[in-house]
């Protein structure tokens, strides 16, 4: 057994991976959000169904996927279709969950994926949205899976990619987006987070271990709801780290 | 319908549907006739120089790189793009091919922004970047596929990404729902990689089909590249599996290994070496041109840039491959 003690974004894995339910459907984007759906499969949600844009359905999750359309997302898998039906599945109300990534989040949750600075000038250009809009705006609840600092976590993204809350309450709506579709978590290196009823916006549910909530608004770029009663993660159990490190990403892209 | 919101956005390649209909009718025999050519002559005579022009899937899974490459080895410059890249579009833009991007997605994945984007959009090089979604860029595609000018989705609205497309936001006039409209995508030329095709043009795709379907119908000229030429017979076996009808294709071209370094569901998997090197090499200009010169400049077509590959990768490639059982 691998006795490393474990890292932040081990723990921040695992804590995404939790959140997943079983016999639901699930939209998975490149990255951690995959490693997180393949810990599920084995854990917590084995009959989990993901949703991969490009046309996989239903795989067995035997091999991490690197990408979002390679054979690995439709490993012994119940559909092989493509993008069109996929995200139109999203669309009529199938997909549950959408679990995705983002260079930056503010409070109400939305994300950045496009560019660091003006849109026509940028600082940095990044890649875009991908499929991350449609998943945002389409998907039933929505997770975003996050470094957390105070470059990451804003008080305004500089490009609004994919849609959280939009400027607040019954902005979604407003907007068009479907009835109900809305974000309903973050997890980042540093907690857990959920959204307020009321104000829409981002709220502190549990630090990780060894992480104070002082850690967490020091490292928050708006002002985080904090709750009266804020919880603590539990820690990577030993069959969880032995999964991530031998099972699903032995060769180490991300952990 | 009052237009209640306009995306900023250029529309890049206005679609023009009559048009495109007697496009089809005049530039598209139904007669059955032999289009297998060599990628060189397939490139030559269909792309040019400003068209508007898409790759399908992208880089590492079923993609058309040999004629990506030999796009670059002609040297098509002023391209209009659309993607959804991954390595395809960075071959183009470290070699200075494409001046407008209705973007999605260009990245690295696994390896995160592409260094080759970033250069070639905050130089100014490329001039406009249109902002999309993935659902978006394929369902303009397939709105062009059903032959009408724009096509309703739920997608987008409320974003920056709306703002910076060329999208508008409408009331639907049946139900009263805000709906994004997007624009019919017509293309100059689609590029797409099969696994079995006639010399005719009909094709066949195992493993998930992107939008393949949808990009083959909206493109003016379509290039196919195929791991196999197959007898018309062996099309008629499955006609199930023909995502790609013969009339919509204007060349073939007999490209094994057409999508390496990427993959190819259940005939070889990607070389992640090979993806590493790019990464690496393109980071900086100067290492990008060095790429640029080994592997297109310097190789005169697709056969021998896999000699330079050589035979033992590619079998491992081979042994890598997803597996049906």
């Amino acid at each position: 057994m691998d006795e490393r003690p474990y890292t932040k974004t081990e723990l921040m894995i695992c804590v995404a991976a939790r959140l997943f339910q079983d016999g639901t459907t699930a939209f998975i984007g490149t990255g951690i959000p995959m490693l997180a759906a393949m810990l599920a499969t084995k854990t917590v949600a084995p009959s989990l169904v993901p949703v991969f844009e490009f046309g996989g359905t239903g795989a067995i999750l035997e091999k991490l996927p690197r990408a979002v359309g390679e054979s690995r997302t439709f490993h012994k898998g119940l559909v092989a279709s493509g993008i069109c039906d996929t995200m139109e599945t999203a669309q009529r109300g199938f997909i549950d969950y959408g679990f995705l990534g983002g260079a930056q989040i503010d409070g109400y949750g939305n994300l950045n994926s496009t560019t660091i600075g003006d849109h026509d000038h940028p600082k940095a250009r990044l890649p875009g949205s991908g499929g991350g809009n449609d998943v945002g705006s389409l998907c039933w609840m929505t997770v975003a899976i996050m470094q957390h600092d105070q470059r990451r976590f804003v008080p305004k993204v500089d490009f609004v990619t994919t849609p959280g809350y939009l400027s607040g309450p019954g902005a979604r709506e407003a907007a068009g987006l479907p009835r109900g579709s809305r974000p309903i978590n973050v997890v980042s290196t540093l907690a857990l987070m959920d959204y307020d009823r009321d104000t829409c916006r981002l709220r502190l549910v549990a630090t990780h271990p060894g992480v104070t909530t002082s850690d967490v608004i020091a490292n928050t770029g708006f002002e985080l709801i904090i709750p009266g009663q804020v919880g603590v993660n539990e820690p990577p159990s030993a069959e969880e780290l032995r999964l991530l490190r031998e099972e699903i990403d032995p060769e180490r892209f991300y952990i | 319908m009052q237009v209640l919101e306009s995306g900023r956005g250029e529309l890049i390649q206005p679609p023009d549907l009559e048009a495109f209909r007697e496009w089809n009718r005049s530039h598209k025999p139904r007669k059955l006739i032999d289009k297998l050519m060599t990628e060189q002559e397939a490139i030559s005579r269909f792309v040019t120089e400003g068209c508007y022009i898409g790759t399908e899937l992208y880089g590492s899974v079923r993609c058309p790189m040999s004629l990506c490459r030999e796009v670059v080895r002609q040297g098509k410059k002023n391209l209009r793009v659309c993607g959804q890249g991954v390595l395809e579009l960075d071959l183009w833009l470290a070699a200075g091919l494409v001046k407008k991007l209705d973007i999605t997605y260009i990245g690295l994945e696994v390896y995160g922004t592409s260094a080759a984007l970033r250069r070639a959009v905050e130089s100014g090089q490329v001039e406009t970047c249109v902002e999309w979604s993935n659902g978006a860029i394929s369902w303009r595609m397939k709105a062009a596929a059903m032959g009408v000018p724009f096509i309703p989705t739920r997608s987008m609205l409320g974003t920056d990404t709306l703002t910076y497309s060329a999208a508008q936001v409408v009331e639907d006039p049946f139900t009263g729902l805000k709906v994004c409209l997007l624009p019919a995508l017509i293309l100059d030329v689609g590029l797409i990689h099969v696994h079995r095709a006639d010399r005719f043009g009909n094709a066949q795709i195992e493993g998930i089909s992107g939008f393949a379907a949808e990009m083959a119908r909206a493109s003016k000229r379509l290039i196919l590249s195929a791991e196999e030429i197959v007898a018309t017979d062996e099309i008629r076996k499955q006609p199930d599996r023909t995502i790609i009808p013969y009339y919509l294709v204007d060349a073939v071209v007999h490209a094994p290994f057409g999508s390496y370094p990427g993959e190819m569901a259940y005939v070889y998997g990607r070389d992640e070496t090979a993806v590493r090197e790019w990464v690496e090499a393109s980071k900086t200009a100067e290492g990008a041109q060095a790429y640029l010169d080994k592997y297109v400049y310097d190789v005169k077509d697709h056969g021998q840039y896999l000699a330079l590959i050589g035979q033992e990768r590619l079998t491992q490639m081979v042994a890598e491959r997803e597996r049906r059982e």
